[in-house]
């Protein structure tokens, strides 16, 4: 219930910079992603939200207030950590009810709020249990239920469900989402992995050596990414790029293929689809008439993953992945011919690694 | 570490057979140089003054306490007794109480000169009692701190010191610092999270460091010896009085002081034992 504003955000430890300067403004109830490989500085930014450390320079506002001053307690947040950090001495009713003591509830509303977080997250049965008899995914759900039961005006989340397993992952996945979008706080939640950012996200910052590369919602950060970097880290499998030279007047040689491109006078930059964008013909030799200006693609090795079929192709001699029918009949060695989508064409310059508009 | 000493290859399971019995062997002797010399002085103070005074030796114990009550009646013994217990308690709370908040600063912050600090606790140990005690002596007097249970307890307490400290800064290192963050951002300040959370978690292992402070006064002679005149200690007073008496005594003196040690260590060994990062748990 709360705007988030991230002012001009720095860290540095000794002369290692984890935060380059970040700008970035959270709306109420909005559920922001940080996104990003370890190392990257998420789960930096979001201590420095929580008040957990403190940023070289720059400013925290949560709604009205000024915060990166104030201890971790006057931020009005709650956080749920990777490890879940359950209080092992205390049952899983005085954990939930640990932030309404604290703030000195009476024990009408703690046992109300209790049984009411207690209840969302299905852990009803539970509360008398210490977190020693609880399994991870229980604890997980304590965890968030005791974040939630303070109502906090933003929710923190680091990493929450990667201690869990695949399948659990999953459907806390889908839970969360639910219970986050009923619960109407401000969330940021921190994650390395980019199904779980994609699919809970409103919006997803996807970070890269201490800086947001490129902040936007699942289907923008997928179809028009802002930089290599983000073609190249969202999507499974990642973005296809070919080096693209110059041949005047906004057209460009691609593996020996003329494209119509940007209008820039760089000598070379790069062009960028992905592997399902691609329409293919066709084999070389079968006698199928290739449209004019077709591009080739030599098949190196095919992946069967039941959706699809996934082939791992040289294209100019350069790797170049196609996505193709599961029913598809196509061999190592064998040359595909395809074009791209035109509209799903990006194109990169390789100097500043961001996106070229081709208008 | 539970893991590592779960898979891991101690000297037993990866040598062959020779240095398995040769590592047996050591075990056994390591044993038997402890438990023999316990045993015999159980065996004598629990024997009348003419079992003790013959040979060969009984194997079991007459059960008989006459030395036993007749040293307790000692003029003096009762005195002694009492001025350890509380020597032993004032080391006991000035050891904890300066050496917790050490370990938990050494476990949770980041300061220059960390990992010197934690040699330099070790380093303290080093220094033998003899080579201190003297000035020791010498300044007290000046100070008007000789012959006092707080004196003694304040050498006392530098010996038991450096282990309180190590004690509880693997103590407080075993808690995820998320518990405390998790505590802070639920409303707690720094001090509430201490109370609320980290001290329900820490307070056994603390009580454990404690005793094993009260057991380091409680051991102590030599300062003891050289520090009071009047407010003597057991084991100084032993020392000083025991030396002509008949050796029934001696047994029962030197009993009364090896089995509360030997007590309360054996209590306290779990801890003791995650000091050196020895899991058993």
């Amino acid at each position: 219930m709360a705007i988030i504003q991230i002012k001009g955000v720095a860290k540095q430890y000794g002369k290692v910079h984890a935060l380059h300067s970040i700008d970035m403004t959270i709306a109420d109830q909005e559920f922001m992603v940080l996104l990003g490989a370890s190392g990257c500085g998420k789960t930096t930014l979001l201590r420095i939200v929580a008040g957990l450390e403190t940023a070289t320079t720059g400013e925290v506002w949560i709604g009205e207030k000024r915060v990166d001053k104030l201890a971790p307690k006057d931020r009005g947040i709650a956080m749920v950590f990777q490890n879940y950090a359950v209080f092992p001495h205390l049952t899983v009713y005085e954990n939930i009810a640990f932030g309404l003591r604290m703030a000195k509830m009476e024990q009408k509303e703690v046992d109300r709020r209790v049984e009411r977080t207690a209840t969302l997250m299905h852990i009803e049965g539970l509360l008398k249990r210490y977190s020693g008899q609880l399994s991870g995914g229980q604890r997980q759900r304590v965890a968030v239920a005791r974040a939630l039961a303070t109502e906090p005006q933003v929710l923190l989340m680091d990493e929450p469900l990667s201690n869990l397993d695949a399948l659990l992952r999953m459907e806390m996945r889908a839970e969360l989402k639910t219970v986050l979008a009923e619960s109407n706080t401000t969330t940021i939640y921190v994650t390395h992995d980019q199904v779980e950012a994609m699919s809970m996200a409103d919006r997803i910052a996807i970070m890269n050596g201490g800086k947001i590369v490129q902040a936007s919602s699942a289907v923008e950060v997928y179809r028009n990414p802002a930089a290599h970097f983000v073609g190249s880290f969202i999507g499974n499998p990642p973005m296809n790029f070919l080096t693209a030279d110059n041949s005047g007047d906004g057209f460009w040689q691609v593996a020996g293929v003329r494209v119509k491109g940007p209008d820039t006078s760089q000598k070379s930059i790069q062009f960028a689809i992905r592997p399902e964008d691609i329409v293919v013909h066709g084999k070389s030799g079968d006698g199928s008439t290739a449209s004019e200006g077709a591009f080739t693609a030599g098949v190196r090795i095919l992946e069967p993953l039941g959706s699809h079929l996934l082939a791992s192709c040289k294209v100019d001699d350069q790797l170049f992945r196609v996505v193709l029918n599961s029913d598809a009949e196509v061999q190592p060695g064998d040359t595909l011919q395809w074009s791209p989508q035109a509209d799903r064409v990006r194109w990169f310059d390789p100097e500043t690694e961001l996106a070229l508009s081709t208008v | 570490m539970s893991e590592a000493h779960r898979f891991g290859s101690g000297p037993v399971q990866a040598a062959g057979p020779w240095s398995r019995y040769l590592f047996t062997g050591a075990v056994v002797v390591l044993c038997l140089w402890v438990l023999v010399p316990i045993y015999l002085l159980l065996v004598n103070t629990l024997s009348s003054p003419e079992a003790v005074a013959t040979y060969p030796k009984r194997a079991l114990p007459e059960f008989d306490t006459q030395s036993l009550a007749f040293f307790m009646n000692y003029a003096g013994v009762g005195q002694a007794l009492w001025n350890s217990i509380k020597v032993a308690t004032v080391t006991m709370i000035l050891s904890i109480g300066a050496g917790a908040p050490a370990g938990y600063a050494l476990s949770r912050f980041d300061f220059r000169g960390k990992d010197t600090f934690r040699v330099l606790v070790l380093m303290t140990r080093a220094f033998p009692l003899p080579l201190l005690a003297l000035p020791l002596a010498v300044l007290y007097i000046r100070i008007g701190l000789d012959d006092s249970i707080l004196g003694l307890a304040l050498v006392h307490t530098t010996l038991a010191l450096p282990f309180a400290v190590l004690i509880t800064f693997s103590l407080f290192s075993g808690i995820p610092i998320e518990l405390e963050e998790a505590a802070w951002t639920l409303g707690c300040n720094r001090f509430q999270a201490f109370i609320k959370v980290i001290l329900p978690l820490v307070l056994p292992g603390i009580a454990a460091s404690a005793i094993f402070a009260f057991v380091i006064s409680w051991n102590e002679v030599f300062a003891a010896a050289v520090l009071t005149i009047e407010h003597r200690t057991l084991p100084a007073f032993l020392l000083q009085g025991l030396a002509e008496s008949p050796l029934h005594l001696k047994f029962a003196g030197g009993a009364v002081l090896v089995l509360p040690a030997l007590l309360f260590i054996f209590l306290v060994r779990k801890y003791l034992f995650s000091m050196w990062g020895i899991a058993n748990r």
